[in-house]
This record gives C-alpha cells, structure tokens and sequence, in this order.
C-alpha cells in the first residue's frame, strides 16, 4: 500500500479546480462539452474562444500544458481519420494545395477535430484534477445506480492488484527464460490470463469476504462527505457558462 | 476506437442514449435475480481485464484504429447482465478519465459494446455451446465463436448509427466494408484471446465461468473411497 494512491493520469496539486468537489466537475464538464458539441461548426471564432476559456481554466488549474499535451496522443486514430474525411467524402470538390478534396468534407473534418479536440482536452483536465475515489464518490452523488458505482469502486480498487499480480508473473516467466517470438508463444501468454485472472479473482474474494464479515453491505462509509457549496457551484460553472453563452452568441449570429 | 463528441448528430446521440439507459436499467434488474456476495468482485475483475484488452489498439487502415471489445468473454465469464454493466463501467471511465470516447457519445458507445457487443457474443455462445458435445472443453470453443461474430456484429451496428446520423458525407457503403473487413480481423484475434482465457480459467476453476454452469449442474457428486495406508 506504499505506492501512489492517484491514478496515472492524477496531477497532485491544491488549486481551486483541484479543490473542487467530484461531482461538481463531473456535471461542468458534461455541460461544456454539450455547449461545445451544441455549437454551429461554420464559424471559426466560437471554437477559439470555447478553446481560450479551457485553456484558462488548464492554467488556473497549474496544471503544465505539456502534461495535457502529452495525454493528447490518445486522440491520435481519431485525428487521422478527421484528416481523411475531405479525400473520401462526397460533394463538391475544391483544390486544396496539390490535392483536390471535398468542400463538405473539409468542413466536416474541421467541426469533427475542433468538438473532438475540445472534448479531449476538457476530459483530461478533470481527470488530472481529481482523484479516482473522488471520482466514484462524485458519481454516486449524482445518483448513479449503486450496482454500477459498486462495480467501478472495485475495479479502480482490483486495477492496483491485478497488475502487481500481472508483473510478479512476468518476472517468473522471464527468469524461466521466457521469450515472446511467435504467434506459438501465444498459449502460454493465454495461459498467464487465464492464471491471472483465477489469481486476482481469489485474492479479490478474500478481501471481500474480510469487508462483508466487517460489516460492508455494499456501500463504503465516507468519512468526509463532500457536499458542494453554492460558491463552489459557482465557480465550478465558470467554464460551461462562459461555452453556454459562446454557444448561444454563435447561434444568434448563425442565424 | 470508441465514437468521440460531435461524430454523430444529435437526435441520433439522444436516441442511443435512451436506448443504453434502458438496456443499463435492465441489467441491473436482471442481475438483482442472481445476485450473490460474489457477483460484485467478479464484475469489477471482468471490468479490469476489458479495460486491459481494450487498450490495445491496432491501427486499422484508413485512418481509423480497432481494438478488442471483449463483450464476448465478460458475457462468458460473467454473464451477459453482469457483462452489461462491468462494460458500462469500463467506458463511463474511460470517457471521464482518459478522454477515450466523447461524453456525449457515451450512450452510443454503451449500446455499441456494451448492448450489441455483449449480447450477440452471448447468444451465439449459447447457439455454439448447444452445437457442440456437451463438455467442458466445449466452453473455450463456443466463447471463442461468440466473439468472432460480436465485433463484425457490432461494427456493422456502428456504420449503420453512421448512416443514420453521420456528421460527415462520406458514403455508407464505404464506412461499412472498412468498418466491417477490419473489424473480422480483429474479430480473430479476440476469438483467440477469449479461447485461450477462458479455456485456461475453466481447466482450473469451471465455477467461476458463468457459461458453464449448466454443465456443472449435470455433475453428479462423486466420492472416491480414501486410502487406507
């Protein structure tokens, strides 16, 4: 129990965002990124002003750019494709440079990598900022369905068991002189899955049989419920206000 | 690669949402009827080794990338109620903590793998496992034909919320054969990796495999006489 209590993707830091309750940034950052998904795709200035609010908000956070710059490669597949759109769309065609694309393509592909970017960067934000507990707790403030935050609770919970299981085998394995060369090395790869999962399963039972014997009837007692106060309402709904009136200004002049 | 934010329009987002709230509501009322103090662990273990599979990535030409969905083992392993939810789970996180489908989509990509994935996977698991002897080593086979079938099945679920409400004029045909001739291939390599998981789990704990209870049912109880030394 010594190693990192965050996830991977965690920052550690004390800013305002960081401070702000779970289920608070969970709700803000469904409401921004529906004003953004919301947003006519023909103008351009929406979407640098949607991107200059985010952008302050990565700041006030102290989170580095760099950090939400790196994490963006998770977009990557997604960014091709957008790229790809305007050569095998259909429509009228215009000269871009050397190649002749697609007009409706071009515009499709440019809406796709704006809303799709915007998203990403949003998502990684509140990821960065808060912790995976805080997560589930903000989710079961939300009134998600108990099942499911039970589910989520011990999967975050198995992540760190399953994977220090994953590479003490992994270290039998190579010292056994193990060496994945071909798809015939694949059975014994199975196996380890397989291996794995009976293991983690086992260890998983004990712990839960030891919690239900202590008394767990599903629900963990929080020691510091987080309940949001209206200031902190407010400044949680700084960035999906700000998308909300971009949003509906572009509309206005759209029409 | 999971749907991101603005890919489809949104009456189409809506409607698939509506149509993953309701398929969510009736896996939790499904697995009330078989819950037990083992059910919730072992959805939070299938939900890990999803969200391991469903990291790998392949690049799939033109642009787009495919990875397993693993509808098909959750379904096998667990059950397709506890399946369905163990994947909505996988993808609420994945959306909120790695960006990895749009938030907006979530809906769309719950009824993608978590509705179509896991349930095409379970009933031609079902369908195989009747085909075949009635054994345990049965099992293995019959997960790895429910997998096969489920990612095409689930990509051609996805080209046709496409041609319903696609942000982008591409012609549908096109996203379909790409779409669906990838997603084959892909279909192989998770029908291996299902054979070759649950294969290895039933060979040592069949109990914990909930596609093969009914064949662990028809055991009769054996007691061996003890050694006398």
């Amino acid at each position: 129990m010594g190693a990192g209590h965050g996830h991977t993707l965690h920052y550690h830091g004390h800013s305002a965002i960081h401070r702000l309750p779970a289920h608070v940034k969970i709700v803000a950052l469904v409401l921004f990124v529906l004003a953004v998904v919301a947003t006519p795709r023909e103008a351009f200035w929406p979407y640098a002003a949607h991107l200059t609010a985010l952008v302050g908000a990565v700041l006030v956070s102290r989170v580095p750019l760099s950090y939400i710059g790196t994490r963006m490669v998770v977009e990557v597949p997604f960014v091709v494709f957008a790229l790809l759109v305007p050569f095998v769309a259909i429509g009228p065609r215009v000269a871009v440079g050397p190649f002749e694309v697609s007009a409706p393509g071009l515009v499709a592909a440019w809406a796709l990598l704006a809303k799709g970017t915007l998203g990403v960067i949003a998502s990684l934000l509140a990821a960065a900022t808060t912790e995976a507990r805080d997560l589930v707790a903000g989710f079961e403030r939300l009134r998600l369905p108990q099942p499911l935050v039970q589910i989520m609770s011990f999967m975050l919970r198995y992540t760190e068991v399953v994977a220090g299981e994953l590479s003490r085998m992994r270290i039998a394995r190579d010292s056994r002189g193990f060496r994945a060369r071909s798809i015939r090395q694949w059975p014994v790869l199975g196996h380890t899955l397989g291996a794995l999962f009976i293991r983690s399963y086992e260890r998983g039972e004990r712990v839960h049989l030891a919690m239900l014997s202590r008394g767990y009837a599903g629900r963990l007692p929080s020691l510091h419920p987080r309940t949001a106060t209206s200031g902190e309402w407010a400044v949680g709904g700084i960035l999906p206000g700000v998308a909300v009136l971009v949003c509906a200004a572009a509309l206005v002049i759209a029409r | 690669m999971h749907v991101p934010d603005g890919f489809l329009d949104a009456p189409t987002s809506i409607a698939t949402a509506v149509v993953a709230a309701g398929g969510v509501a009736a896996a939790i009322r499904g697995t009330r009827r078989d819950l037990d103090e083992r059910t919730t662990p072992m959805a939070g273990l299938v939900a890990v080794f999803i969200f391991a599979a469903q990291m790998i990535n392949f690049p799939v030409g033109a642009g787009t990338s495919g990875h397993l969905l693993g509808g098909a083992l959750a379904a096998v392993l667990a059950g397709p109620w506890l399946a369905t939810l163990a994947l909505t789970v996988v993808l609420i996180l994945q959306a909120f903590l790695f960006a990895d489908g749009g938030i907006t989509a979530l809906g769309t990509n719950v009824l993608l793998m978590g509705l179509v994935g896991v349930w095409t996977g379970w009933l031609v698991f079902r369908a195989a496992s009747h085909l075949l002897p009635r054994r345990l080593t049965s099992v293995a086979p019959a997960a790895a034909i429910g997998a096969l079938v489920s990612v095409p099945v689930a990509a051609a679920a996805f080209a046709g919320l496409f041609a319903i409400g696609g942000q982008a004029d591409i012609p549908v045909v096109a996203v379909l054969t790409a779409m669906v001739s990838w997603h084959l291939l892909i279909g192989i390599g998770e029908a291996l990796i299902t054979a070759l998981v649950v294969g290895s789990v039933v060979a040592v704990r069949p109990d914990l495999v909930y596609g093969a209870r009914p064949l662990l049912g028809a055991r009769p109880l054996e007691i061996r006489q003890g050694v006398t030394p």
